[in-house]
């Protein structure tokens, strides 16, 4: 039944969910971040260039996604003319391949948001703990990392 | 690479040399100010709150002033203005204006006040404009609001509720008082809401109109005021546009005083020094004719303290040891190259008691991982330019903002050699732009590999690369370890770490898994083998036995023993965490490819050219920024979690001295 899809539509649909689900998730903790960081700047502008980076920090995830389709998209030909025809089981690997950044990028990226939001909060009562403040949201990126490692490494051995 | 070593001084002097030796103290800046009297009775401490508060006041109406007439008269501050810092100014004319504080506050008091005038005559026109704007219905009444009438009729001026006609009018009188038959009423305007109405009936049937009128919810205006609308309305546009005048007149007033913008500046700054030397003044120690002073200063300055005032000043100067129990200020001295981490590792947390300055350490692996992850030469030749060039042209900027752009340009400089390692320059821009435009690809070869086309090779390299930095971390424990002459505590936490980690990692080297990995099989001498395996056994029995040596209890000791060596996990995943520098450095390399095969969409042709223009610039603008941003905050997390944590908690103090702490200006020291 799988195969009523060609090869090419699965690892399109990996590169799409891929780049769908992480940018979501980036999509909401860009956000939700960017709310705070509001508050903050109406209060205290200038701490714009401080809560202007907090609020980037969920934003890795959507490029971590792109990155990913990229890679998918350049493996299979698809950019650039002259796509080969892949067969069922190649292309569902590299769906396969494209789901851990796509799902952790998602979920990571919210978690990364909310805990930028706290960080923002950091940052507005004491800005001179800017360094450590900035280290709570980087924690929750390296989940995102690994993911991204683990799609990067699949997709070029297959 | 080291924290400064601070002794405590103490002076005492004639209370006579008080204010003099006070001021040289804040202009050598050398001294942080603490003072602990073990018991106060016998001393005297001035009371300066008053003082205080009152320079602290002027310095902060001088602010005011300033922010006036940045208002009213806006100065021309180009956008990198904020690097250019304080601009330096001869002693001579800041005492110039110490002599003439009281003309330059006055200046800077005169135009808050005429900005509080301003702001009254505005909120006067509002009230006129409302006054205006609330007569406006009224306009066609040639009779003042509030008139009663003549001798035989009156008149009934207000609005009824709802847009109602002039028939409307004349039958709800003739329902409700049918008697009346001389009245005349005149709607003067109507709106959404109320008709605008005046009624002229006989005095003796003003009470039947009224309340035929008052059925339809006839109410008077609420301030009827005793003038013609039409005068009143001219009136008020007088009185408005006197204040417009008053308002352009104060305006002016202002704007002639842009020219002692820098007075202000330096009287303001001259309030907050000397606010700063009162609230010093306010602490020390008086006796009837001496005064006492007590505080840390770095040994290096404090031969020349001593030599100044007991010379100068007659004052009696002692040198001590910081005591056991004392915590001192932390200053940081390092080469130049590594001084410019400093803020980096500030923003964590300076040295604590007992700890090792790690700024040298931390500032060769900060600009070589950071050049890792961005690793693109063309961006990093940028970054450094940019650097270089604000480095050269802003000699005066701030200290702390200064290091910074320092570590910046550094890290730049090390990006460009990754990126001619990794063969990226803007991403593959070359081989874009051959092939798109002069038809055939020419590529710069990388000088090492590239990552992108052998991932693992890189995540391999990744990895080494991050066991040399955190065992540089557990190096540096041992050897704090060891500076303590905690011989015990080298072997347990350090000596047998390594053992157990070098044994590991020499037994996973030769396993097939290493192999599948990195594609080639390495084969050690059996030696070797043998060695990596006693290694591992050793060290991990010596971290069961010995990481609960406090604990008396031996089960206890041995359970402790055995969390200990759970921290191998932590280790693994202290390693895995140098994955980034792969994933970061392919985020850049793909994200500026992705720009460049969208900029070549266009075609070879005029159009296509000046696309790929506009979309290189766009797009490689956007992902310098955001790998920036990634490079700088990932190699902090590096540098943090992986690195400090294994030697390094920060928790220390600042140096704070006693100096001059001014907002616009600095002050030229003399020789």
């Amino acid at each position: 039944m799988l195969s009523m899809i060609s090869g090419n539509g699965w690892a399109l649909l990996g590169a799409a969910l891929a780049v769908i689900l992480a940018g979501c998730g980036s999509a909401y903790g860009v956000g939700v971040a960017g709310q705070a960081a509001s508050g903050v700047v109406t209060e205290d502008p200038s701490k714009f260039a401080k809560v202007l980076i907090m609020q980037l920090l969920p934003g890795t995830q959507g490029i971590y996604g792109l990155l990913v389709a990229f890679i998918t998209l350049s493996k299979v030909g698809l950019l650039g003319g002259g796509a080969a025809e892949i067969d069922v089981t190649t292309g569902l690997m590299i769906l396969a391949a494209c789901l851990p950044i796509g799902i952790v990028g998602l979920v990571s990226a919210i978690h990364q948001g909310k805990t930028s939001v706290a960080a923002i909060g950091i940052v507005a009562k004491k800005p001179d703990q800017f360094g450590k403040a900035m280290l709570f949201p980087a924690m929750v990126e390296t989940y995102a990392i690994l993911a991204l490692l683990i799609s990067i490494l699949a997709i070029t051995s297959i | 690479m080291a924290v400064l070593q601070m002794q405590r001084i103490s002076i005492c002097a004639l209370k006579k040399n008080r204010k003099a030796i006070l001021e040289r103290l804040q202009e050598l800046g050398a001294m942080e100010i603490d003072i602990q009297l073990e018991d106060d009775s016998g001393y005297v401490k001035m009371d300066v709150s008053n003082s205080k508060a009152k320079f602290e006041k002027q310095a902060q109406t001088a602010d005011r002033a300033l922010e006036i007439l940045q208002q009213y008269v806006p100065e021309k501050t180009s956008m990198l203005a904020s690097l250019a810092g304080k601009p330096l100014i001869d002693k001579g004319l800041f005492e110039k204006a110490a002599r003439s504080q009281d003309n330059y506050i006055e200046t800077a008091r005169r135009i808050v006040a005429l900005d509080k005038q301003i702001a009254e005559q505005k909120a006067n026109i509002l009230k006129i404009q409302n006054q205006m704007e609330a007569l406006t219905p009224w306009m066609g009444l040639s009779v003042p609001v509030n008139y009663k009438g003549t001798r035989k009729t009156s008149v009934l001026i207000g609005t009824i509720a709802g847009a109602a006609g002039l028939e409307d009018i004349y039958s709800l009188i003739a329902k409700s008082a049918p008697e009346v038959d001389a009245v005349d009423v005149q709607v003067l305007s109507t709106d959404k809401d109320y008709t605008y109405l005046a009624a002229v009936c006989l005095t003796k049937d003003v009470h039947l109109v009224e309340e035929a009128l008052r059925a339809g919810g006839f109410a008077k205006p609420a301030q009827a005021v005793n003038k013609v609308p039409a005068e009143y309305r001219k009136e008020l546009q007088a009185e408005m546009d006197a204040s417009i005048q008053k308002v352009e007149a104060l305006e002016k007033e202002i704007a002639d005083n842009a020219g002692s913008r820098q007075d202000i500046r330096l009287v303001s700054d001259y309030y907050r020094i000397r606010a700063e030397k009162y609230e010093v003044l306010g602490r020390v120690p008086q006796t009837v004719n001496t005064f006492a002073l007590s505080g840390y200063v770095p040994a290096y300055r404090a031969e020349k303290v001593i030599r100044e005032f007991s010379d100068r000043f007659d004052a009696v100067v002692e040198l001590e040891k910081i005591k056991e129990e004392e915590e001192p200020p932390i200053l940081l001295k390092n080469n130049r190259f590594s001084e410019s981490v400093e803020g980096v590792l500030a923003s964590f947390g300076l040295p604590g008691k007992g700890e090792m300055d790690p700024t040298f350490f931390t500032s060769i692996f900060y600009v070589f991982l950071f050049g890792l992850m961005l690793s693109d030469a063309a961006y990093g030749l940028i970054v450094a330019l940019a650097c270089g060039w604000a480095l050269l042209k802003f000699p005066r900027m701030d200290k702390n903002l200064r290091k910074s752009v320092q570590l910046f340009f550094w890290c730049g400089l090390s990006t460009l050699v990754w990126g001619i390692l990794f063969g990226g320059y803007f991403g593959d821009v070359i081989d874009v732009v051959s092939e798109t435009f002069f038809g055939h690809k020419v590529s710069i070869p990388a000088l090492w590999f590239v990552p992108l086309n052998e991932p693992m090779r890189m995540l391999l390299y990744s990895m080494l690369f991050g066991v040399i930095h955190l065992f540089t971390g557990l190096a540096l424990k041992g050897y704090i370890c060891l500076r303590d002459k905690k011989y015990v505590d080298f072997v347990c936490d350090c000596v047998l770490w390594f053992l157990l980690l070098l044994g590991l990692i020499g037994m996973l080297l030769p396993t097939d898994l290493f192999a599948g990995i990195a594609g080639t099989k390495i084969v050690f001498p059996a030696a070797v083998s043998a060695g990596a395996k006693w290694f591992a056994i050793i060290g991990a029995l010596g971290i069961l036995l010995m990481s609960g040596r406090d604990n008396k209890n031996f089960g206890v000791r041995i359970a402790l023993g055995a969390y200990d060596l759970y921290n191998i996990t932590g280790w693994l995943s202290d390693v895995l965490s140098y994955s980034r520098l792969l994933a970061l450095g392919l985020a850049t390399g793909v994200i500026a490819s992705v720009v460049n095969q969208m900029a070549s969409m266009g075609g070879r042709n005029i159009f296509g050219v000046i696309i790929f223009i506009l979309v290189f610039l766009v797009g490689h603008t956007f992902n310098i920024g955001i790998n920036l941003l990634g490079a700088y905050v990932h190699t902090c997390r590096l540098q943090y979690v992986e690195f400090f944590g294994k030697f390094y908690d920060g928790g220390g103090r600042a140096f704070n001295p006693f100096n001059l702490k001014t907002k616009y200006v600095d002050i030229k020291e003399e020789n």
